[in-house]
């Protein structure tokens, strides 16, 4: 018996290790550990034994049928995980064919700007205003100082519609500057993003409706060194800390002090060449402290307070974020341009 | 505006190179758009002396010449021109040289001749007759070059000889030698035969290219010898007898080897500068030399004209001036010149107005430019014979009446135009343009020279209504010194006397209506820096003003009378800060009271509903606010639509851009079409816009901002626009959202257009473009489109999400199908189904329509999904069965609908 106990051992052990799947190895189960299978048979006999014998020869058969069942589970994972990897091989993909993407749309890059710029000014505590198109002559000129006769005013350079010149298109953000003056309590801090118009025939810098973004600051005290500080902070961070600014004298109806901002050529970095024509500086914005007639004709006491005001052009700032090159590709909306941003 | 640094020179000496005089300019508040160096393309041109000539051995019209130019060697040119004598001074373009144009001089060989250069003509140094007056070259008929049109009927015979009779008094004559007669004549000797045998003449010629050994056509009646007009030639005949050749120099003190650069004012530099309008006394030399003085630091070195006069007559006899429209006429002053004489002016004077960009005239005309330029002050000089009555009148125009002005063109005139008028007629448009008839010609003798200040509104309205406006009406318009006109008129009379143009007459007519008295502002240095930021002490203010010519006295600043800009402290706080410098002005951060910044809810809407439309692959575009008023017709909308009621712009840049939209969906498909034309494939786009409705408060619009979408192309059919506006309605947590189909929107397909209701409000429309409408854009794809109102959707977006506690207990899933009439739409059965649920029912979708075999025609199956659950406990299958049942219950009432 403890030959015959050996001798299955031993085949089964083999048999087990030689098992080429799953089903052979079932069989194999079968054969050997099944209700009528050899070591069950041998097992049987085991009544035949003597008392003595018993206890030894069940411990054997014991051990046998426990080293059978861990070859049998160590043959069962070895097959299994061989099946895996034949799997996995199979099922390999080629990763270099183009994933598949969701279609995301896309910002148009004249916004993406305008993104920026707003960030900015909320975060040093600026509230974005928003107001009408159609505007009021007389918020457009006459409560910004600009004369009766003052050449913006032309018919040649202003869309009207009336012959009173009441109601116009406006041609630039400030008037917002006036509704914020009546309608908000001070100090005030605003900036008003929006679309201006101008009668321009379309050309590669030129478009009669383009955007601006208006800014303002009225408090007690305010300089026009607060003026320089905060345009320069914004100017940084819009185009690197490494930009250098250049504040030179102009006229505004409604600013007095004013100013044109210029940042240095970014082709040339100030040596001057056609982009900048030779000049080494690219006008960026103008600004300068609100005229204390402006203030009076809002009700502020110029005595008291102060405040600055500037307005950028969007496109101008966007077309130089971006580097692009002709203002028509802005309005244009072409899914090949609109798609690189 | 256009400033010679050489004319600058006259009153600033100002040495700095153009760069840094543009920069320093630019940085004090006069901005230089450029610098033009007037001889950058002229490089090594000299004055060349002609020492010697000959002819061409290889050629019948070139000339070899040895030029003097001033080195050691004379060098060898060859020309081709035939207007230069031996001893002539000329341009010489030397081996190596440039000319204007980039033109590249180098040494060559001309048919075997070597030629190291080339002389020069006026054209070739970019300078025309008008520079140089004598420098036009007059040329006689020369026979030797005499090329017959028809060769077998010549008009003068090939052996032609002198004495031979031409025709008439004129005979052919030989050219036995050529004398410089000085200012462009030759002394001339001939040789003919008369009926009495040989015999010769010596006459003086203007005509500049003869030689010894030309035969030319000589007028024995008159003594001239003939050009071709006199033979009334054509040019071919006589091909190299041109009006045209090398530029014979006639200044004085000049040297073979000089530069020409000076010779002809190349050397001069022209800065452009940018002028504001509040600044007109810029428009000036003076006012420019003034800033220049200012910024460098430099004394200002102004001329008081000197008038000596004495012309006989009484200006008061001769002159009478009346100005019955005061309030247009702050003041007019005039002076008057006789005996007159018409000439070219100076050449000095001719190279300033050219640098400034005006073209030289005549001696008076000249005077009054050149006074505008360097005073401010427009001038006008009028023919004073054709004043009748000796009588000027400035006065409004009447209505209808007539004038030539002196470009030519006839004007109606209205009563807003001011004239200046004689006792009978209008003889010029004040500060516009002069009239013709009283234009300074060759014969002028005695001049009325007007200088008035005319009030800005009035010269530009009327020059703006004529569409003619000139440097005269811009310098108006914007408000002139009245202090300028008197200086100003003196200084042309002073230049008159210094050209000798003519005899001034003693006096001057100055007529003071509106003179104001100066500004007198104080001056408060604390407030001043206060404004600034800065801490510039008093006197730098006081010393920055001084040298602007501002007076100050104590604290009383008086503002110069041409700085009508200066009203207030902060226009003095500018002039500080200009010469303090802005750069010097620190930088600071804001201080005071913090302020919270921040978006409005409608904004932080706005930047979702963007946000959203991009994660579903919509683009985002631009578009125009003015729009064709055809554009009403393209999208389908009946003439009498209410909502073509439009903005309309009275002065549009084309009927393009007339109106202000009220629907943004033409300017969507407009983007469409354009990308549909560039063939790109897949499109979807946004737009985030206004419409521009009437009836606003104040006459002004109602500018209502409407989210539209469009989009063609690979998968787009109605659920797909459907499923965005679903998606974006779901992400704002709109509540109770609804399709309902829409037949009858013009501009969609009748049975694919839905209107959009979410809360019980009308958000907008979706839907498949009508094909008429897409073909009226040139499309004939299907175009979907949506347009959502942005303030119903802000009213429409749910309050912020509050947790609910996730399920507890398993839910229980039934599928239904029923048989229903085509007609009943799957929102019907929905909301049947949502009818007849007894409380549930969590979860409603359709998951297939199905029509065909087992179905009956004209009916439709369709599956739902059911998905029932219960918040406190497990259902069990009776209870959902009931309510299931109910459910069937409803659609049955409410649709016709039968289990399958």
């Amino acid at each position: 018996m403890k030959e015959q106990l050996a001798k299955i051992r031993a085949a089964a052990l083999s048999a087990f290790e030689g098992a080429q799947s799953k089903v052979d190895l079932d069989a194999l189960r079968v054969q050997y550990l099944g209700k009528k299978g050899e070591l069950t048979a041998v097992l049987k006999q085991m009544g035949r034994l003597s008392a003595e014998e018993r206890p030894a020869m069940g411990q054997l058969a014991n051990e046998v049928r426990a080293a059978l069942e861990s070859a049998l589970d160590t043959a069962s994972k070895k097959l299994e995980e061989a099946a895996l990897e034949h799997k996995l091989k199979a099922e390999a993909v080629d990763v270099t064919i183009p994933g598949k993407a969701p279609a995301i749309g896309h910002r148009h890059p004249m916004y993406i700007a305008l993104d920026e710029m707003k960030e900015i000014f909320i975060g040093m505590g600026f509230t974005v205003l928003d107001g009408p198109e159609i505007e009021l002559g007389e918020l457009n000129f006459d409560r910004l100082n600009a004369e009766p006769g003052h050449p913006s005013r032309d018919w040649s350079d202003t869309f009207y519609f009336d012959e009173d010149e009441r109601v116009m298109l406006r041609s630039q953000t400030s008037p917002m500057q006036v509704r914020a003056m009546d309608s908000m309590p001070l100090p005030i801090r605003i900036i008003a993003p929006g679309r201006v118009y101008r009668k321009d025939e379309v050309d590669a810098t030129h478009s009669p409706m383009f955007h601006q973004v208006e800014g303002m600051v009225i408090d007690k005290g305010v300089t026009m060194a607060d003026l320089k500080g905060t345009l320069n902070a914004v100017i940084k961070k819009m185009y690197g800390e490494d930009t250098q600014t250049r504040f030179r004298p102009h006229h505004f109806p409604f600013t007095e002090p004013s100013c044109e901002v210029d940042v240095q050529c970014h082709k040339c970095g100030g040596v001057g060449c056609p982009t900048c024509k030779g000049e080494g500086w690219i006008e960026l914005l103008g600004a300068g402290m609100i005229h204390p007639h402006v203030l009076e004709m809002a009700g502020i006491d110029p005595e008291v307070y102060s405040g600055w005001a500037f307005g950028f052009g969007l496109e101008r700032t966007a077309m130089r974020r971006f580097k692009i090159d002709d203002l028509r590709l802005i309005f244009e909306n072409d899914v090949r341009f609109l798609e690189q941003f | 505006m256009n400033l010679s640094r050489k004319w600058l020179n006259e009153f600033v000496r100002v040495d700095a190179i153009d760069r840094e005089f543009a920069e320093a300019m630019t940085l004090s508040g006069s901005k230089v758009e450029g610098t033009t160096d007037l001889g950058a393309e002229i490089s090594n041109v000299v004055v060349g002396k002609i020492l010697s000539m000959e002819k061409h051995p290889n050629s019948d019209h070139m000339w070899v010449c040895q030029v003097d130019v001033g080195q050691e060697e004379p060098v060898q040119i060859v020309t081709g021109a035939w207007n230069i004598h031996e001893g002539d001074l000329v341009p010489v373009a030397k081996d190596n040289s440039y000319l204007p144009g980039g033109v590249h001089i180098t040494r060559g060989n001309l048919r075997g001749v070597k030629s190291k250069g080339m002389l020069c003509s006026l054209k070739e140094l970019n300078l025309d007759e008008r520079d140089f007056p004598y420098g036009v070259i007059t040329a006689a008929a020369l026979l030797n070059d005499y090329h017959p049109i028809d060769p077998d009927k010549p008009s003068i015979p090939a052996d032609v000889r002198p004495g031979h009779k031409i025709y008439g008094p004129v005979v052919a004559a030989a050219v036995e030698g050529v004398k410089s007669a000085g200012r462009g004549r030759w002394t001339c000797v001939l040789t003919y035969a008369d009926k009495d045998g040989p015999t010769g003449a010596v006459v003086t010629t203007p005509c500049q290219n003869l030689h010894a050994g030309d035969m030319v056509a000589f007028n024995t009646a008159t003594a001239a010898i003939c050009t071709l007009a006199d033979l009334h030639a054509e040019q071919r005949e006589f091909p190299h007898c041109i009006p045209d050749g090398i530029f014979v120099l006639q200044e004085d003190g000049i040297r073979p080897g000089d530069d020409i650069k000076p010779v002809v004012n190349a050397d001069d530099h022209v800065v452009e500068f940018e002028i504001t309008p509040n600044r007109p006394d810029c428009l000036s030399v003076i006012g420019l030399a003034r800033e220049a003085a200012a910024t460098f630091d430099r004394p200002l070195r102004l001329h008081e004209p000197v008038v000596r006069g004495g012309a006989e007559g009484s200006l008061a006899e001769l002159l009478d001036v009346e100005t019955p429209d005061a309030d247009l006429v702050p003041r007019y002053t005039a002076r008057m010149v006789r005996n007159v004489k018409i000439a070219p002016s100076p050449k000095w004077m001719r190279e300033r107005l050219r640098a400034m960009g005006v073209r030289p005239i005549n001696n008076i005309v000249d005077i009054t430019n050149y006074v505008m330029l360097e005073y401010g002050q427009p001038m006008h000089a009028f023919d004073y014979r054709y004043v009748k009555g000796g009588k000027i009148i400035v006065r409004r125009a009447a209505e209808g009446e007539e004038l030539t002005t002196l470009d030519g063109k006839v004007h109606t005139l209205t009563a807003n135009h001011l004239v200046i008028a004689d006792e009978t007629r209008a003889v010029g448009l004040a500060g516009i343009m002069g009239g013709l008839n009283s234009e300074i010609v060759a014969d002028t003798t005695d001049v009325v020279f007007e200088s008035a200040c005319f009030d800005g509104t009035c010269i530009r309205r009327g020059a703006l209504s004529l569409g003619m406006r000139t440097e005269a009406s811009a310098k108006f318009e914007k408000g002139l010194d009245p202090l300028n006109t008197l200086p100003a008129v003196n200084r042309a009379c002073e230049l008159v006397e210094m050209l000798g143009a003519g005899e001034v007459v003693d006096g001057v007519i100055d007529i003071l209506n509106n003179v104001p008295q100066p500004t007198v502002l104080k001056l408060e240095p604390d407030r001043i820096n206060a404004l600034l930021g800065t801490d510039v002490p008093a006197d730098e203010m006081i010393r920055i003003l001084r040298k602007l010519d501002f007076e100050v006295d104590g604290d009383q600043v008086t503002v110069p009378s041409w700085r009508g800009d200066v009203r207030r402290m902060a226009d003095l706080a500018e002039e500080v800060a200009r010469f303090h410098g802005y750069d010097n002005i620190p930088v600071t951060l804001m201080r005071g009271q913090t302020t919270q910044g921040g978006y409005s809810p409608a904004q932080k809407l706005e930047n979702r509903l963007g946000e959203l439309c991009r994660a579903c692959g919509y683009d985002e575009i631009i578009t125009y606010s003015f729009i064709s008023p055809t554009a009403y017709d393209r999208i389908g909308w009946s003439a009498d639509d209410g909502r073509r009621q439009s903005f309309k712009i009275l002065n549009p840049l084309g009927e393009d851009t007339s109106i202000m939209r009220t629907t943004t969906l033409p300017s969507m498909l407009e983007i469409l079409a354009r990308n549909y034309n560039y063939r790109n494939q897949n499109v979807k786009l946004y737009e985030l816009g206004r419409i521009y409705l009437p009836g606003g408060d104040d006459g002004l619009a109602v500018e209502n901002k409407v989210l539209t979408l469009g989009a063609y192309g690979q998968g787009m059919d109605f659920y797909a626009m459907k499923g965005v506006v679903e998606a974006i309605l779901r992400d704002i947590r709109a509540k109770d959202v609804e399709f309902d189909p829409d037949p009858s929107n013009p501009s969609y397909h009748p049975g694919r257009c839905a209107q959009v209701h979410a809360d019980g409000r009308y958000i907008g429309v979706l839907g498949q473009i009508h094909p008429n409408v897409a073909k009226s854009y040139g499309v004939d794809t299907e175009l979907y489109c949506a347009e959502l109102d942005f303030g119903q959707l802000l009213l429409s977006k749910g309050p912020d999400p509050e947790y609910v506690s996730l399920p507890k207990y398993p839910s229980v899933d039934r599928d239904i199908a029923v048989v229903c009439d085509e007609a009943v739409t799957v929102g019907e059965l929905e909301k049947a189904i949502r009818k007849g649920a007894k409380g549930l029912l969590k979860h409603v979708e359709l998951f297939d329509i199905y029509r065909g075999p087992g179905i009956a025609p004209g009916k439709k199956s369709a599956a739902f999904s059911l998905t029932l659950r219960a918040d406190d406990r497990s259902l069990t299958g009776e209870e959902a069965d009931s309510d299931v049942k109910s459910i069937l219950e409803a659609l049955e009432k409410d649709c016709g609908a039968v289990l399958r």
